[in-house]
């Protein structure tokens, strides 16, 4: 029940609804919880509704960290 | 998918298991409670807990709203949805859990009681507009995620002018559930995985006055596995290095404020209840959410009159010790043989938050990691 993903936005309807994509479904779900979305953005849907916005700078900054990881285990196990 | 796949490589992971292997000190013992049934599913789903030294014990905690739920609370929505002219709405996960003498909302739906099963308030609320003759009562449940959702439906509901809806609030919050943990110092827990999604709403501040009262290390992490296992490797180095901090992993969705315009219409809608029943944790003070006096013609504690009667869990079900972390489905006789997802004894075999039915699903793939 709480399982949430990360969806797209591919539509903003009136009365503060959506639509979004994961991947390739298609569903519409509340925007009531956050201000401000706009088609392109990531958003956590849980129970219909938009949680939060997924911020894509901190996703490519955590990204980069396992990265960085796997960059530093390569060189020490040479 | 963007935001998932990357977040789910299998080398990465193991080479993230390496490091943690590394810095482990063989001498210590990590107990580490992943406090949200989210992370529970992602742990058994990827086999994480095979990927980590022997001296990393992972403890699932009690972050899943259907597990947590006690008798008492279901018998409401059986006496409710068996009253002439109500429907009955809830999400699905809670219609198999099994209440007094047996009887769940599954059983009771078979038995002629109206319950929908809705993926949203939303449709709650629709469904309310469409049948306006009838009752329609929202069996509400869950932790600071799916609060706002029913803060939104009463709210709208009011705005529509809705005689007919009702809301039976079961939501709970997470820090208390900690507090209940933590000061019950029966599960040995140094560290905590902190929920995910949870703390998109309220933030990373809640948890800052376990690290500072208790010492204990917190780290906010995201419910893919490479998440889980970057947080653990945070947890093990805060607690080598003497250090207790709350630290987020979850930065591109959890902030220290969280979701403010949440919180807001949360608070708006609900007060916190005195005390709340919990399975596994008793009565906690303060760990449950009541609808205002405002909004009481949207309360159907209010509007049925219901009295809460306490009802004690099934003496076989382990449900109550796992919750408290202090066991694991494996300790329990009935686990797989007489209880399995389809047919349930206890709340923890229900939902796939549930640390039953997510061992029960995946445990026996567990070799295969990530
Ligand atoms: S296996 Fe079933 S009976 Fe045993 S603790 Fe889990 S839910 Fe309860």
């Amino acid at each position: 029940m709480c399982l949430a993903i990360p969806a797209l936005v591919a539509e903003v309807l009136e009365h503060d609804m959506a639509v979004v994509d994961v991947g390739g479904v298609r569903k519409t779900i509340s925007l009531a919880l956050v201000d401000g979305v706009a088609v392109g953005d990531y958003v956590i849907v849980h129970v219909g509704y938009a949680l939060n916005r997924l911020d894509p700078e901190e996703a490519a900054k955590t990204l980069a960290l396992f990265a960085e990881i796997s960059a530093a285990l390569d060189a020490s196990s040479q | 998918m963007k935001y998932i796949d990357e977040f789910r490589d299998g080398a990465l992971a193991r080479k993230l298991a390496a490091d943690i292997a590394r810095e482990v000190q063989p001498e210590r013992h990590y107990g580490l409670m992943e406090f949200c049934g989210g992370h529970t599913h992602a742990v058994y789903r990827y086999g994480v807990q095979n990927l980590l030294p022997a001296n990393v014990n992972l403890i699932h905690g009690p972050g899943c709203p259907v597990c947590v739920l006690p008798i008492g609370r279901l018998d409401y929505a059986v006496q409710l949805a068996r009253t002439p002219g109500v429907i009955l709405c809830t999400y699905g996960d809670m219609l198999r859990v099994p209440g007094s003498g047996g009887m769940s909302l599954l059983k009771a739906k078979a038995g002629g009681a109206d319950i929908r099963m809705i993926y949203s308030s939303a449709d709650a609320l629709k469904i309310a507009q469409n049948y306006p003759d009838r009752e329609v009562v929202f069996f509400a449940i869950g932790f600071e995620t799916t609060t706002p959702p029913t803060a939104v439906a009463i709210l709208q509901a009011e705005a529509l002018g809705l005689k007919n809806f009702s809301v039976i609030s079961n939501h709970v919050l997470t820090p208390a559930a900690i507090s209940a943990i933590m000061s019950s110092g029966e599960a040995r827990v140094d560290g905590v995985i902190g929920p995910a999604h949870v703390s998109t709403v309220i933030g990373s501040q809640p948890y800052e006055p376990f690290a500072t009262q208790y010492h204990l290390p917190v780290v906010i992490a995201g419910f893919e596995p490479l998440d889980v296992m970057q947080a653990i490797l945070m947890l093990v180095r805060q607690l080598n290095t003497g250090r207790a901090e709350v630290e987020n992993e979850f930065t591109r969705a959890v902030s220290r404020e969280g979701n403010l315009k949440a919180q807001r219409l949360v608070a708006e809608v609900f007060e916190v209840r005195e005390e709340f029943e919990w399975r596994g944790l008793g009565v906690v003070p303060h760990s449950g959410l009541a609808i205002r006096s405002r909004f009481a013609a949207f309360d159907a504690e209010k509007r049925f009159r219901l009295t809460y009667r306490q009802v004690a869990d099934n003496p076989a079900c382990e449900c109550s010790a796992i919750i408290r972390g202090v066991k694991k489905p494996l300790d329990c006789k009935l686990f797989g043989g007489v209880c399995t997802p389809e047919n349930p004894i206890g709340s923890c075999m229900v939902s796939s938050e549930g640390a039953c039915a997510a061992y029960y699903s995946y445990g026996r793939y567990k070799e295969d990691v990530v």
